[in-house]
């Protein structure tokens, strides 16, 4: 095996600068995932029953389908949709935010579903109101015990954020391709892309348990 | 200040109180005894709604509760409630425990809420942990810390549903002193209780209820040393 990194030197610029066009798509999709999640969430579990049925239809179609193909969905049929050609980033963020978003709310419902019944009803007893109840005394509660479950979805759309290149974002793996197409030679560039994912995905790792640790201290 | 009119309460066919009225006046310290399933809890949680009665009327402080129209939070922000099982938010320490619902419901200023929970761990014996997680606390504290909650809240009625049950027996004392100084303040209280001892010293009266009946509505003394009823009797010879 004659690997050569020494040619890819002068292209490792241009490779690492598709790390912050990966971490946009992914920093701003998890945050909009995650408030959806929330919101779908409190719908699964809201008394009225029309909005548990819109969560779950949500959540049954984006699960039910694959990502890859809700992205191109949104990106071509942006023009028949909404009458122009979105960007690709917008697409992007916004087919990753929708499908998290799924994903998140089932995760942010069993931690709700986990908590002791007691706890809301401590709350009801003292006249907190519903939504207070929900924000300040048991999405807290929930988040602490779901936050593993959380950093692993949001693991799985760094890594999964690579198929943006199916409609021409320019992130790592895009990069790391063209670099390789350059040079006739797209083992090496690839790797050093398989090098970058596994390094975000650590980084994100770590500061999981940075926050976990956090949330503990009141154990 | 608490009247029941004929309240039933139905679990699909399971018909948990039959009908129950009666009256728990101001200052009063009524103790709700009964064998298990007798339906005392079932009772003690509709007077704040956490059950929603089958039908029945149940007016706390001259407002139904029952009603469609009462603002449930209103009146909930007025009773008290302690659990057998405390239910502290474990996410909050023990003075956060005491405050969050006077700020964030009654819009106290934190420390004007501060100083009333300060008061009452002092009042309770806990002054101490004031800074605490609930996590680091024997039963016995966190139900101290339960009553204290309630109690920041300056409610007119305190209920207790079961408030030693879980507790070790050696924390049992702590937890009935600290309601018995209570009840010396002329607070109104409801409390399901297995403790006969206390129902007997503390309470100005004792309902007794079996089969989601109000059997019995008497005084201490009266009904423990002479209960008139058969069921009220082999209750009694089991429990003492």
């Amino acid at each position: 095996m004659n690997l050569d990194f020494a040619q890819f030197i002068p292209s490792m610029p241009y490779i690492l600068k598709g790390i912050f066009v990966t971490l946009k798509i992914v920093i701003l999709a998890g945050i909009i995932g995650f408030i959806l999640g929330i919101i779908l969430s409190l719908f699964k579990i809201s008394k009225y029953k029309f909005l548990g049925w819109f969560a779950d239809a949500y959540t049954s179609i984006f699960r039910g389908t694959p990502l890859v193909l809700q992205l191109m969905l949104i990106y071509y049929g942006s023009p028949q949709l909404i009458g122009y050609q979105i960007e690709p980033y917008t697409a992007a963020i916004l087919s990753f935010a929708l499908n998290s978003g799924a994903y998140i709310s089932e995760i942010i419902r069993a931690g709700i579903q986990a908590i002791d019944k007691g706890q809301q009803e401590a709350a009801m007893a003292l006249g907190v109101p519903y939504s207070k109840m929900m924000w300040d005394i048991i999405l807290p509660q929930a988040l602490k015990n779901i936050l593993p479950a959380l950093m692993n979805e949001f693991i799985t759309l760094t890594k999964e954020s690579a198929i943006v290149t199916t409609i021409g974002v320019m992130d790592i793996m895009r990069r790391s391709y063209q670099v390789g197409a350059e040079n006739y030679s797209f083992f090496e560039p690839l790797l050093i892309a398989g090098l970058i994912y596994y390094l975000m995905v650590v980084t994100l790792t770590f500061l999981g348990k940075v926050v976990e640790r956090r949330m503990r201290r009141s154990d | 200040m608490i009247k029941v009119e004929d309240l039933h309460k139905n679990y699909g066919k399971l018909e948990v109180l039959k009908g129950i009225t009666t009256t728990i006046e101001a200052g009063e310290v009524v103790a709700i005894i009964g064998p298990s399933g007798s339906g005392k809890s079932t009772f003690l949680r509709c007077m704040n709604l956490l059950e929603n009665p089958t039908s029945g009327k149940i007016f706390v402080g001259g407002q139904d509760v029952t009603d469609k129209k009462t603002n449930i939070m209103k009146v909930r922000q007025n009773v008290g409630m302690v659990f057998q099982h405390f239910h502290l938010f474990p996410h909050k320490t023990v003075l956060q425990n005491l405050t969050y619902a006077p700020i964030k419901v009654k819009g106290l200023a934190k420390a004007e809420a501060d100083k009333i929970a300060f008061d009452l761990l002092d009042r309770v014996g806990l002054k101490e942990k004031a800074n605490e997680y609930p996590t680091r606390l024997s039963g016995g504290q966190k139900q101290r810390v339960a009553i204290a909650r309630a109690l920041a809240m300056e409610p007119d009625v305190m209920l207790f549903d079961e408030p030693t049950s879980a507790l070790d027996p050696e924390m049992v004392k702590e937890v009935l002193d600290v309601m018995k100084s209570l009840a010396h303040t002329g607070m109104t209280m409801a409390i399901v209780t297995h403790e006969m001892g206390f129902a007997r010293e503390v309470a100005d009266r004792v309902l007794f209820l079996d089969g989601g009946v109000l059997v019995e509505d008497a005084k201490p003394q009266e009904f423990f040393t002479n209960p008139k009823s058969k069921r009220a009797q082999d209750f009694l010879q089991k429990m003492l």
